[in-house]
């Protein structure tokens, strides 16, 4: 079987194994060892990919095409290339580390395990799509777990936040087939048959009033996920209702979906489109930028703060690949890598504090650190890696961004820039804010609650999380490079 | 000449941040103390191997020159890309010597102002990242590297104000300097990105070299009759203003003084807070020569300002560490003031050879005055001048020290800070006579405020405590009598041998004149403070009433504090996120709410029609076929 197939393999076998599984002990050595073996492939993926990268020079990599449903020309066709190899690896340690922060799962352990590693297959088949309409059906087995992951194991108002969440995926869901199909129908403008391969498509000259029509649906369709401002209040409230390992693995991979899709498909199929439409995105993902900081300092709700930076961070990818040139280009597949590991880290950790004191009030907490010691410095590295500071990856990737949104001279886009960059200053309110109340000052939590220090299963999953984000923080360049080079091609349409 | 070796003194600190920072729950204190000691004792070692070795064969043809190693550590376009390396020139290798030996000192003296402290390694740890950071900083050889350890120093001095994580003062003085001096990076980052936009390096050699294309040339582009690099500069510079608590971006060094005393000597008074001035010194031909010195003209008046308004602020404080926060304020103000003032050829240059040499002797003797003041509190357990009095019965070793490094600073003839300041004010004189009158009012401000905590702490009433206080330890007193050596004797040092803005060694003449003046108003300063506060009397009341409400101005800070409250408070936060919280949750969210609300509203209402009833799908089915016949039958007959 070939290298990628392996990935949606992989997973499909675990649930199978999982559904004879009897307790929670089982199931989840079932899901660690599923997603050891899916983390160890994408490890190993890394290095096949800059090995067949050195010969092979097409846009995408261990290509594979299988006619799927030959009426309407469906193929189940497969490729990565840099870029979605570096999101599978950042799925498969996402996942894994989310296994070990749910290891003490009470409730319907087996069938958590299940709806976890079948949304991991949905977004692992959306990474290595190279065809749309596949792309779509594995983008939409991802999101409906969602519903069941959030509903039963959620807290809180539950059943409302997860109605909502998928309500407003759903939508966005509606507008992204409209557009999908709209470029489907525009496929044949120059002749040949109608496909929904993407390669394919971007050899296509699509009319420019197509490209007009759909830019906005397929934009907006996959950028909801992105939590584009206005679209992104299903975020605080799905977040804030989900269980720790949903909530890592959303807003950590899900969301990242977004920002993937509107530079794999809206921009790359719809060049022209994208630049007619590029001024009034560029305005909403600005404001997002600046408004989900904003928001982010006066709310309370630890996992609402962090859902509100999401909606901050994630708008400046949006804003990057709007800016469409190499370097913030780069930067947004950077800040997407970085966002996933550090808002995970975050949600895992509001997680554990969550399991100990049953608050995620900030007042209701204080000085945290002094009887969770690792919890606690874990805590103050992930705000600060949050925050931008050098030696992690969240600066690489802001540092690419903000250069590169320099590197355009009219004033438009340079007010909007220094918008986008007084958001460090913004950020730093809220994280300092929220460390400072409950890391730090006098201790304070309800009272009557047990807090253990942290469980072994708690350190690994942490420390899986943070290995990557130093990495990528003190050594920059391999990834950079990397990166660059896929992205010529994409960027090669819009210029 | 090779200096490569100089990347160890990087890394030696930084491996102890690691060591000590991994295992700060198994490694004995005892034993972390001694590492850390050890690790800046070689970092110090070669720090001043290197400055021997550079300054003896560093010149070429009488001009000194400039060592860089470095690698690529991100690249962005073709010309744009991020170096890491060690850049080793006169300024550089000054600020070497500073770092390690402050840094080493403070090292050895931590080890017995922290002892019992519960973390102990903790706190070694993090002198280890910020010795690291701050010796990346003056290493840097391009404005990005810079940025990257400025940024680093900023979070180790985060860390380390919030040391005693769980007083609640101490994180808000840590979030702070944190937050402030972030806003003021802001504007260095954008500064940075304007730079590198127009002139397509960070390179601090193309940058500043004096016969490269940037400064013969300039660029182009101009805004509001300036060119686009002073205005990159002046962002610069704010960033700069902001590590060096400059006016007005200084709210947060007093507050700063939260965290244990050896960080304050350190990181407040001798190193990091000095950032400013090493920036501005080391893009120093750029700012000299853009639109003839314009960005440099308003460093000079910000410096003048603040050592001015930080000087009054100092005669009325009580807490003694805050005395010394704003005088150091003040004194890095002359540095500003100093490099301002400067020119750029041979003796022309005094003003920046001044300003280094100033803050090479201004590390001595305020890391001093701040181990000494740690010496008292740690003696007596307050911070408040009014606690104190007749110490010099009980601590005679920080009573001398103290008392040389109050000579020094207040520029007491024959001491190491009666030279620079000579130096400083005779750049004033030469160039600027309203910055020269400010400098020396407020060199009789200094000596004033300084005899003032000297005579209150030492002399003054017989204070009763309730233990005896006692000597510190010899690992706080053999620092402290270092350092004390090192501000009675550095004034002797050429430095207009060794740093000169255009790298050639020139002739400094002792101007006579000048030096009489103002060790003058220096003695008139100490004669009054000997007068009101050697013994009690109630002449400082009377003096505190004849000011008034001036009096309780300065006491207040000038209420700048308060500015910003009402400001960020105010307005930020209440005028701005807070309705943008409301928005969100009762427009853009309500909105979605409703669009969902409303497919449930219809469905409400058209399900009545679903009735379930036979007679009402009959009623139905015969009404539409009714409808339907009529219309057929309206059509059939047109």
């Amino acid at each position: 079987m070939d290298i990628l197939t392996l990935f949606v393999v992989v997973p499909v076998l675990t649930v199978f194994a999982l559904i004879f599984t009897k307790d929670l002990k089982q199931s989840r050595v079932v899901a660690l060892i599923g997603m050891a073996v899916q983390l160890a492939m994408s490890i190993n993926l890394v290095f096949a990919y800059l090995k067949e990268r050195a010969v092979n020079d097409s846009i995408m990599v261990f290509t594979k095409d299988v006619m799927w449903f030959e009426k309407f020309n469906i193929h189940y066709s497969i490729g990565v290339d840099s870029i979605s190899v570096l999101m599978i690896v950042l799925t498969s340690i996402i996942v894994f580390a989310g296994i070990f922060i749910s290891w003490k799962i009470n409730d319907l352990p087996k069938e958590f395990f299940i709806s976890l590693i079948v949304l991991s297959t949905g977004v692992f088949g959306f990474f290595i799509s190279v065809d749309l309409f596949t792309m779509f059906v594995f983008y939409e087995i991802a999101v409906i777990p969602m519903y069941l992951l959030i509903g039963i194991w959620g807290s809180g108002p539950k059943e409302d936040s997860a109605m909502k969440l998928t309500l407003m995926l759903m939508g966005a869901s509606a507008l992204l087939s409209v557009g999908i199909f709209g470029i489907y129908y525009n496929s044949g403008a120059d002749g040949g048959p109608l496909t929904f391969n993407l390669l394919e498509i971007a050899q296509v000259n699509i009319p420019l009033e197509a490209q007009k029509l759909f830019f906005p649906l397929v934009f907006v369709g996959f950028a909801v996920l992105g939590a584009l401002f206005p679209f992104h209040t299903w975020s605080p409230s799905g977040h804030a209702s989900a269980p720790t390992a949903v909530s890592m693995l959303h807003a950590g991979v899900l969301m990242k979906l977004g920002g993937y899709g509107v530079f794999r498909v809206a921009m790359y199929l719809l060049p022209e489109g994208a630049l007619h439409w590029n001024d009034f995105f560029l305005v909403l993902a600005t404001i997002g930028v600046v408004y989900g900081g904003m928001g982010a300092i006066m709310q309370k709700d630890l996992k609402y703060i962090n859902a509100y930076a999401s909606v901050s961070h994630l708008g400046l990818v949006l804003f990057a690949l709007l800016m469409i040139n190499k370097v913030s280009w780069t930067g947004a597949i950077i800040q997407s890598l970085s966002h996933g590991l550090l808002t995970a880290l975050f949600f895992a950790l509001i997680g554990m504090v969550y399991g100990r004191t049953h608050t995620r009030d900030i007042a209701k907490l204080g000085g945290l650190m002094k009887i969770l010691p690792f919890i606690g410095a874990v805590y103050v590295i992930t705000g600060l890696a949050y925050l931008g500071l050098p030696g992690f990856s969240g600066f690489v990737a802001e540092m690419n961004i903000f250069v590169g949104a320099f590197q355009h001279d009219d004033t438009f886009r340079r007010i909007l820039t220094v918008f986008v960059v007084s958001s460090i200053v913004v950020t730093a309110v809220y994280i300092l804010r929220m460390i400072g109340k409950i890391m730090m000052g006098p201790l304070d939590y309800p009272k009557g609650v047990e807090m253990p220090t942290a469980a072994w299963y708690e350190k690994v999953g942490l420390v899986i999380l943070m290995i990557p984000v130093v990495l990528i923080g003190v050594m920059p360049f391999g990834i950079t490079e990397m990166i660059k080079e896929s992205i010529q091609p994409f960027l090669e349409r819009l210029l | 000449m090779d200096f490569s070796y100089t990347v160890y003194i990087l890394l030696i600190p930084l491996a102890l941040f690691l060591i000590l920072g991994l295992g700060s729950k198994k490694i004995k204190p005892a034993i972390s103390g001694w590492l850390g000691s050890l690790g800046l004792g070689i970092a110090f070692i070669l720090s001043y191997y290197t400055a021997f070795q550079y300054f003896t064969n560093g010149k070429v043809n009488e001009v000194y020159q400039t060592f860089v190693y470095k690698y690529t550590w991100i690249n962005f376009t073709d010309q744009l890309h991020i170096d890491m390396g060690v850049l080793i020139d006169p300024i550089s290798v000054m600020m070497l010597v500073v770092v390690s030996t402050i840094s080493f000192m403070v090292h050895l003296y931590s080890r017995g102002y922290m002892k019992g402290d519960d973390g102990y390694t903790r706190f070694f740890a993090f002198l280890g990242l910020f010795s690291f950071s701050m010796f990346g900083l003056v290493l840097a050889t391009n404005i990005f590297q810079m940025y990257i350890f400025w940024e680093l120093v900023g979070v180790s001095s985060f860390l380390l104000i919030g040391y005693y994580y769980t007083k609640p003062s101490a994180v808000s003085a840590a979030k702070k300097a944190f937050i402030v001096t972030r806003f003021a990076d802001l504007g260095f980052l954008l500064g940075i990105l304007l730079l590198s936009y127009f002139t397509g390096t960070f390179d601090f050699q193309i940058l500043n070299d004096p016969e490269g294309a940037i400064i013969t040339q300039g660029v182009a582009q101009s805004f509001m009759g300036l060119s686009v690099i002073t205005w990159a500069l002046m962002l610069i510079f704010i960033g700069g203003a902001g590590k060096s608590a400059m006016f007005p971006l200084h709210i947060w060094l007093p507050d700063a003084m939260e965290g244990p005393t050896p960080v304050s000597a350190l990181i407040h008074a001798a190193t990091m807070v000095v950032a400013g001035v090493y920036l501005v010194a080391r893009m120093f031909p750029l700012f000299y020569f853009t639109d003839d010195g314009f960005a440099l003209q308003l460093v000079a008046y910000v410096g003048g300002f603040s050592s001015l308004f930080a000087a009054i602020i100092a005669l009325t404080q009580y807490d003694i560490k805050r005395v010394l926060a704003f005088s150091t304020m003040s004194q890095i103000g002359y540095m500003m003031l100093a490099l301002g003032v400067s020119k750029y050829e041979g003796h022309e240059g005094l003003g920046y050879m001044a300003s280094m040499f100033h803050l090479f002797t201004h590390a001595m003797f305020k890391a001093l005055l701040f181990l000494a003041a740690g010496s008292v509190i740690h003696a007596i357990h307050s911070n408040d001048m009014r606690d104190m009095g007749n110490l010099k019965k009980y601590m005679p070793i920080t009573h001398v020290v103290f008392l040389i490094a109050a000579l020094s600073i207040s520029g007491f003839p024959g001491f190491a800070g009666f030279f620079s300041k000579d130096e400083i004010l005779a750049a004033a004189f030469e160039n600027n006579m309203l910055l020269y009158i400010i400098g020396v009012f407020v060199a009789g401000l200094t000596a004033f405020y300084m005899f003032r905590l000297y005579f209150n702490i030492f002399w003054g009433k017989q204070t009763k405590y309730d233990h005896a206080p006692h000597e510190s330890p010899a690992s706080m007193t053999i620092p402290m009598i270092f350092l004390a050596f090192m501000s009675t004797f550095a004034g002797y040092i050429h430095f207009s041998e060794y740093i000169t803005a255009d790298r050639m060694p020139f002739e400094a003449h002792f101007n006579v004149t000048l030096a009489i003046v103002a060790s003058t108003v220096g003695l008139i300063g100490i004669i009054l403070a000997y007068i009101f506060y050697k013994k009690p009397t109630n002449l400082a009341d009377k003096m505190v009433a004849a000011f008034g409400s001036f009096y309780q101005w300065t006491y207040r800070k000038f209420y700048i504090d308060e500015i910003y409250l009402f400001v960020t408070k105010k307005i930020i936060f209440a005028r701005m996120a807070a309705p943008m919280a409301w928005f969100d949750k009762n427009v853009v969210d309500a909105s979605m709410i409703g669009i969902g609300n409303s497919t449930v509203k219809t469905s409400e209402k058209i399900k009545g029609i679903q009735s379930g009833k036979f007679q009402d799908y009959a009623m139905a089915f015969i009404g539409g076929a009714v409808v339907i016949a009529i219309i057929v039958f309206y059509i059939w007959t047109k």
